[in-house]
């Protein structure tokens, strides 16, 4: 059967994440209570692959790297209507970056099986770097295509797709097995339905760590990866805001003689 | 000898045979970190029928050039890119290795990172090098500036977003070395672009627009979105907005202002139901005014602007259009009476 692995990352709430903040002083991070959620595009990732198993018949396996509490991300993707769930979860995975990140990822799916397709998100709404997906497909030794937005066919192991460029589209031919980082665009993600919560309840999602996947703890999290973080430093202001007050009208009109003065209206 | 530590790479980026001014922009900038450093600055250049093209690529401050020219570049090809990039990085050892956050760096610059086990961080906003000789690398995050460091794998890989660094004015030399690449053949081609569709758009154009209006989140739903849509057709602005907006899928992401999306420099900006994350913010330069409209008295947008509207921008931007309509009927009068008079 055609096997999927859709790659899913829990994130801060993308409506809640902007609460996040740096301490001025201290220059730690302010985490007020941000709830976790499946980062947007992923979902579209996970759509597209229930597609592709409506039409043709597919595996669909869902595989996450974070703390233990992405376990319910990754029971929401069950419930949504993947066949199987891997979390990635130890304390070695802690503090990694893209390179490690996807590294780690490349390994758990080695474990899974062989897969005919990986689906990714184009990027996460924390970090927007579009990175994971292609680096996963190098450590995969498979070919990416990024940005899809729209399959337009499976033929004979080769994958035909659109993927956004400005101002217009490619179209692009790849082997498979491929990895694929998709947009909002794909489609529109369905909702949780009854019947797949409670059908999640019974199913197992397998925790994996270093031994599982068999990798040193020096090549993953904060060891593994090739980049840090330095220092965060807040910034400084630049504008003094007046205050335009008043009704409505009042405010309008204000603004409008201040588009006026500044010879724009 | 000069390159004791490799020289600065900027893998060039051209569209249709021509180069994007990200790159001639990256290369100003590598130009000064290689002095610094003392070292060279060396362009990639890949595509097809490029090499007449390649002189403003010296005049930006580059000491050489490696082409490579074939008619299997004239699209980019990624399994083709990556192998090329790759040998050559492996054999010329560059300390840094620079990309434009384009369609191409954007898939290019990680397939190569992992290849070669480095580094690579997304759309920076600053690259500066340290007293060590280590560039670090600037990023928004978290309502502050975030510095990323390699500091043992190389190399040192970043993108960045077009208009951070601005075109150098001063034209360093007329000429340098051009040296040419032996292009690969690959016996399976893994990854094929079979074609590409350019939709001809009439859309004002964000970077060269005077005036913005950018919406976010808050502007609550589709219904929300288009009143701010209205405003800026009434204004005769363009329109952009932030990740949250384009998330919610009321707007294209390719009208996504700031670090990942477009770096803009109108004279008006107006921001609307968007709370001034500095990942937004970081693409608007020096704007002459600047407007923020929030219903949220503390949300950050009000300390990095002008004039500042607190309301919900529903209800407030439906009557600041009727306002500017009625305002426009009644200068016009004005004007006519001036004329007639």
């Amino acid at each position: 059967m055609f096997q999927i692995i859709v790659c899913i990352k829990a994130v801060p709430d993308p409506q809640k994440a902007c609460k996040i903040k740096i301490d001025p002083i201290t220059k730690t991070l302010l985490r007020c209570e941000v709830p976790l959620v499946m980062n947007p595009l992923d979902r579209n990732a996970l759509e597209a692959a229930l597609n592709i198993k409506e039409e043709i018949g597919a595996h669909v396996t869902i595989i996450s790297m974070g703390p233990i509490e992405a376990v319910k991300i990754v029971k929401e993707g069950i419930a949504i209507g993947a066949d199987h769930g891997v979390l990635l979860t130890d304390p070695a995975f802690a503090g990694a970056d893209v390179y490690s990140t996807a590294f780690t990822l490349s390994k758990g799916i080695e474990k899974i099986n062989d897969f005919d397709l990986v689906i990714c998100g184009m990027a996460s709404s924390d970090a927007a770097t579009e990175w994971v997906g292609p680096e996963i497909a190098t450590f995969l030794s498979v070919p990416v295509v990024t940005k899809v937005k729209e399959i337009v066919h499976i033929k004979d192991k080769f994958l035909e797709l659109k993927t956004c460029i400005m101002n217009g589209y490619r179209r692009v031919r790849v082997m498979l097995p491929a990895l694929i980082t998709v947009t909002r665009e794909l489609n529109k993600p369905r909702a949780l339905s009854f019947s797949g919560i409670i059908k999640s309840r019974k199913k197992k999602i397998m925790l994996w760590g270093c031994n599982d996947i068999n990798v040193s703890e020096k090549l993953v999290g904060l060891n593994g990866s090739p980049s840090i973080v330095t220092t965060l430093e807040p910034v400084v202001n630049k504008r003094n805001c007046e205050f335009i007050t008043g009704c409505r009208e009042e405010k309008a009109d204000k603004l409008i003689d201040k588009l006026v003065e500044h010879g724009f209206l | 000898m000069k390159n004791s530590t490799g020289p600065v790479w900027v893998i060039v980026d051209q569209e249709d045979c021509q180069i994007l001014p990200v790159s001639l922009q990256l290369i100003g900038h590598a130009r000064k970190m290689a002095n610094k450093l003392d070292v060279d600055v060396e362009a990639v250049l890949l595509g097809n029928n490029i090499k007449n093209n390649c002189n403003c690529l010296f005049e930006a401050g580059s000491d050489r050039i490696y082409i490579g020219e074939s008619h299997e570049l004239n699209l980019y090809q990624p399994d083709l890119y990556t192998d090329i990039i790759v040998n050559l990085s492996k054999e010329k050892c560059p300390q840094i290795m620079l990309f434009g956050s384009t369609i191409v760096g954007r898939e290019l610059a990680p397939l190569i990172a992992a290849i070669l086990q480095t580094g690579l961080t997304a759309h920076c906003i600053d690259l500066v090098i340290n007293d060590k000789g280590i560039m670090e690398q600037k990023i928004p995050a978290y309502g502050g500036l975030m510095t990323i460091v390699c500091p043992e794998k190389r190399p040192q890989m970043a993108t960045v977003a077009q208009g951070v660094f601005s075109i150098p004015d001063i034209s360093h030399k007329q000429k340098g070395e051009i040296v040419r690449l032996k292009i690969p053949i690959l016996n399976t081609r893994r990854v094929e672009i079979l074609q590409i569709v350019r939709d001809q758009s009439n859309d004002l154009q964000l970077e060269t627009a005077a005036a913005v209006v950018a919406g976010g989140a808050g502007a609550g739903d589709i219904d929300g979105w288009n009143q701010i849509v209205d405003l800026s057709k009434v204004l005769g602005a363009a329109l952009g907005c932030t990740r949250p907006a384009a998330d919610e899928g009321w707007t294209d992401l390719e009208t996504m202002i700031g670090q990942s999306g477009k770096m803009i420099s109108p004279e008006v900006y107006i921001g609307i139901g968007l709370s001034g994350e500095l990942q937004h913010m970081v693409g608007i330069s020096e704007a002459q005014l600047m407007i923020a409209i929030n219903n949220d008295p503390k949300a950050p947008i009000f300390h990095q602007v002008d004039y500042g509207i607190i309301d919900d921008c529903k209800e407030f931007v439906p009557v600041l259009i009727e306002r500017i309509k009625s305002f426009r009927k009644h200068s016009s009068i004005l004007d006519c009476r001036k004329c007639s008079s």
